[in-house]
């Protein structure tokens, strides 16, 4: 039976070419925009931690003074190192990790080549298995390298084959301004899309080069970087006296494996608040949040204003190409009255030619579809060759790539039910009459 | 003409003939707000800065000896930078127009507005102080930036403080030359020149200059992107950006050899990635994202006009076909040439209507949502009867080979049978 519509279709889809043409380009190009945007909203939406995201929150508490103050505006973004340092001894968690942005300045072991800047990050020692990280040589230090503010650095595995060649870096000295680490782990490729950790920085900033231990970071006074709000009337803070400023400049993310957990941390936050009120640190009620990692990334909207138009406007352009595809198949359609009227008055049930009708469309669906998918492909490309810091993220994936010609069908089909209805109720015998 | 027929045939076609309406409304709504935020963004992209943007390089330059006299340096380095051949001025300065690190200072035009801002622990509520960003460089800082003084003068040398480094506040500057766009805000009405403003400082800031055009770091709203001002305050941090002035042919040969000098002059220094380029190509790095957006908007708003006109050949040449033997008849019971190719024009400038009135209306729909979720300025009403002719045009151009075809179709054919 299929094959019998698959032949009709066929022929009736050869008969009128130039009009096939334009049905598969005006649905090639709706697919091929549309999907070239939604793979990149894809891209910029995806979980950076698909394994782990559900159990990793970051938390917020209100620590400024009563200036400004409104009741129920959502409190800072980040930390001040006394509430970091308070919330990562007291332990609440299964794991959880203090840090901040840094930028070092990396001398080369043999001198001859110059020194460069490379972003560093400076963070507690629960970083590495908290957040998965893959080590390829060595791996992360221990609470207590961090609390004796021992030397050592981990570094990515583009530094390491900079620098020493990957195989041989950890041991290797590592010479950072003035001061002198040790290389104790390499990263393998680790780039988590987005940089959810810290976004601070640009929500798709690419992974550090160079990890320290936050005590040891701090301690040797290297540059931090990032964001920095500070309150009160003590001015901009002396960058040595950083550990005392009235200023949020640390990320805090903690490790939560159940909602018990979960609820727990959530009152922690709360009496913590409270207790800093009591002992005149904090000024304000409690106002404190906790999100997962995915909720925390859209209170950030990391996806920024520009995609979401654009993929609002590709859209836009798929819903034209559509309505274009339902009036070409309907003058199509109709026009076949007289050949839908025979095959009816010699015995086809008003469901065959609704089957039929729909089957050349999903031809019609189909070709569209590989059209589009050859101009997302074209898209993304151009995508990628602009210099937009999630450019390289912007890929067509196995489940995109179905996603596409699912898509296509769907849409052709769609915008063939009406036609075909329209054309089925044909009556037989008034098209043989008119003939 | 003849309305008659051509409203009996649209309504035998009215299914059709309404999709073909809904898609030139859409067409319409979209490509109308597309064309507004192009616009938009190319007004954006081509602010002048006030500088004179052609003859000018840089390179940024970030000492890694954290001892190291930062005024000696610049000092040395610029006097070095200056024997480069082709190299007319040099300058230190700590930021630029567009180069988006800003600093800025909360300024009022009088002592009572300064205190009353504080009170409200405001710079900015109640409209009394503005924010304008503020640039030091080096003497001669006006002069390589090509800026044009339209009144007052530029600074002397013995104005000049040292400005903040990682230890020390800035001193306090004794004179300020203003934008006019800042003049004219702090000073409504009034001779700026002589005034003095206040950014909270031990004393008052004498208005000196001031300038035509100068834009701050890093855009803001329209209204406060000229909001800026020079102070005479020597660089004083690790991070500096030395300015070029020479022949605009020259910049990229003055470049290499300033990045070779520099070294030569003290290694301990970092050139970073991108520190090292003329105006012309930071001020594209910065406008980077309008300029893929502009190229964007305009491939969409160009594909929804191709896949419409399409859509309009498609279907007029599908009723050429289907109407050629009552073409025919026409033809033979006397209607010319021109009737025919009239009716059909005449058809498809009734559809487009009908779609163009639908789409005036989903086109300021559409502008209201965007205004809501993508901060959007409304849609001046202009752009309505533009976006209707530019459609009415595009129709009747899509139907003109269907309609020619039409015309051409001989009397003899209403003679023979289908």
């Amino acid at each position: 039976m299929f094959g019998y519509y698959f032949d009709l279709a066929w022929r009736s889809l050869k008969r009128n070419k130039v009009l096939t043409a334009l049905m598969v380009l005006a649905i090639g190009l709706g697919i091929g925009a549309s999907m070239t945007m939604i793979t990149v909203l894809h891209v910029m939406t995806a979980d950076p931690l698909p394994d782990k995201s559900a159990r990793l929150f970051y938390p917020q508490i209100d620590p400024q003074d009563m200036e400004g103050y409104t009741p129920g505006k959502e409190p800072m973004d980040q930390f001040s190192w006394i509430d970091a340092m308070n919330l990562l001894h007291a332990r609440k968690g299964s794991h959880q990790v203090a840090m901040t942005g840094g930028r070092v300045t990396v001398r080369p072991p043999q001198g001859e080549s110059r020194a460069f800047f490379a972003d560093a990050r400076y963070t507690s020692s629960d970083f590495f298995s908290m957040f998965d990280v893959p080590f390829l040589y060595g791996g992360g230090w221990t609470a207590d390298d961090d609390d004796r503010q021992a030397r050592v650095a981990v570094i990515s595995r583009t530094l390491a084959d900079k620098l020493f060649g990957a195989d041989h870096a950890v041991g290797q000295s590592l010479r950072l301004g003035k001061d002198v680490f040790r290389v104790i782990g390499v990263v393998d490729h680790w780039d988590p899309v987005p940089h959810f950790y810290d976004l601070t920085q640009g929500s798709y900033h690419k992974t550090e080069d160079v990890f320290l231990p936050l005590e040891t970071a701090m301690a040797l006074g290297q540059g931090t970087s990032g964001n920095m709000s500070c309150w009160g009337h003590g001015g901009f803070p002396d960058p040595r006296n950083m550990k005392n400023a009235n200023c949020v400049w640390m990320q805090f993310w903690v490790q939560l494996d159940t909602p018990a957990q979960v609820q727990a941390y959530r009152e922690f936050l709360v009496h913590y608040s409270e207790q800093q009120k009591m002992l005149g640190r904090f000024q304000r009620p409690p106002n404190t949040r906790l999100h997962d990692l995915m909720g925390w990334l859209d209170y950030n909207h990391v996806v920024p204003g520009s995609v979401q138009l654009q993929a609002l406007l590709a859209l836009g352009f798929m819903l034209v190409c559509l309505v274009n595809t339902v009036a070409l198949l309907l003058v199509k359609f109709l026009r076949r009255s007289s050949e839908l009227g025979v095959r009816r008055a010699m015995g086809a049930s008003k469901q065959s030619i609704f089957a039929q009708l729909l089957t050349e469309a999903s031809l019609i669906g189909i070709a569209g579809g590989i059209a589009g998918l050859l101009l997302a492909f074209g898209g993304l490309w151009i995508v990628r060759h602009q210099p937009v810091e999630y450019a390289p993220y912007a890929h067509l994936d196995m489940a995109m790539l179905g996603a596409t010609l699912v898509l296509a069908l769907c849409a052709t089909v769609l915008a063939a039910m009406f036609p075909a209805w329209r054309a089925c109720r044909v009556q037989p015998a008034r098209v043989l009459k008119i003939q | 003409m003849q309305w008659r027929p051509i409203l009996s045939s649209l309504r035998h076609h009215k299914l059709t003939a309404l999709l073909l309406m809904l898609q030139v409304a859409l067409t319409c709504a979209i490509v109308c707000n597309v064309v507004f935020m192009i616009v938009n963004r190319v007004e954006q992209v081509s602010l002048p800065s006030g500088v004179d943007e052609a003859g000018l390089s840089m390179l940024v330059s970030e000492t890694i000896d954290k001892h190291e006299n930062k005024r000696a340096r610049h000092a040395a380095d610029l006097a070095g930078l200056s024997k480069i051949p082709g190299v007319t001025a040099a300058v230190a300065v700590d930021t630029l127009p567009l180069g988006r690190d800003e600093s800025s200072y909360g300024t009022c035009a009088s002592a009572e507005d300064m205190a009353t801002a504080i009170a409200a622990h405001s710079m900015m509520r109640g409209g009394l102080c503005v924010q304008p960003a503020v640039y030091g460089g080096t003497p001669g800082e006006l002069g390589v930036l090509g800026l044009h003084l339209a009144a007052g003068r530029d600074f002397r040398t013995d104005e000049y403080v040292a400005g903040a480094d990682e230890h020390v506040a800035g001193a306090d500057v004794p004179v300020a030359i203003l934008s006019r766009a800042l003049a004219e805000r702090l000073y409504p009405g009034k001779n700026a020149l002589g005034q003095s403003i206040y950014t909270g400082g031990s004393k008052p800031i004498r208005v000196i200059g001031i300038v035509d055009t100068l834009l701050r770091p890093q855009l803001r709203e329209a209204g406060v992107n000229q909001y800026a001002m020079l102070f005479p305050m020597l660089p004083n941090d690790g991070e500096v950006t030395y300015l070029l002035r020479s022949a605009p042919q020259d910049r990229e040969r003055v470049l290499r050899m300033a990045a070779a000098k520099l070294e030569q002059l003290s290694p301990e220094r970092i050139i970073p990635a991108g520190g090292m380029r003329t105006y012309t190509q930071m001020r594209e790095a910065y406008f980077q994202r309008d300029t893929t957006m502009i190229g964007l908007l305009l491939a969409s708003g160009l594909g929804l006009l191709f896949v419409t006109a399409l859509g309009i050949t498609g279907l007029a040449n599908f009723w050429v076909q289907q109407r050629r033997r009552s073409i025919g008849i026409r033809r033979a019971i006397g209607a010319s040439r021109g009737d025919i190719l009239r009716y059909f024009q005449t058809e498809n400038f009734l559809i487009v209507s009908g779609g163009i009135a639908l789409g005036l209306l989903l086109a300021i729909m559409l502008n209201l949502v965007l205004m809501k979720h993508y901060e959007l300025p409304r849609l001046p009403l202009y752009y309505l009867p533009i976006g209707a002719l530019a459609l009415w045009l595009l129709g009747q151009l899509a139907v003109l080979g269907p309609a020619l075809r039409a015309a051409a179709v001989p009397p003899v054919v209403a003679t023979r049978s289908v």
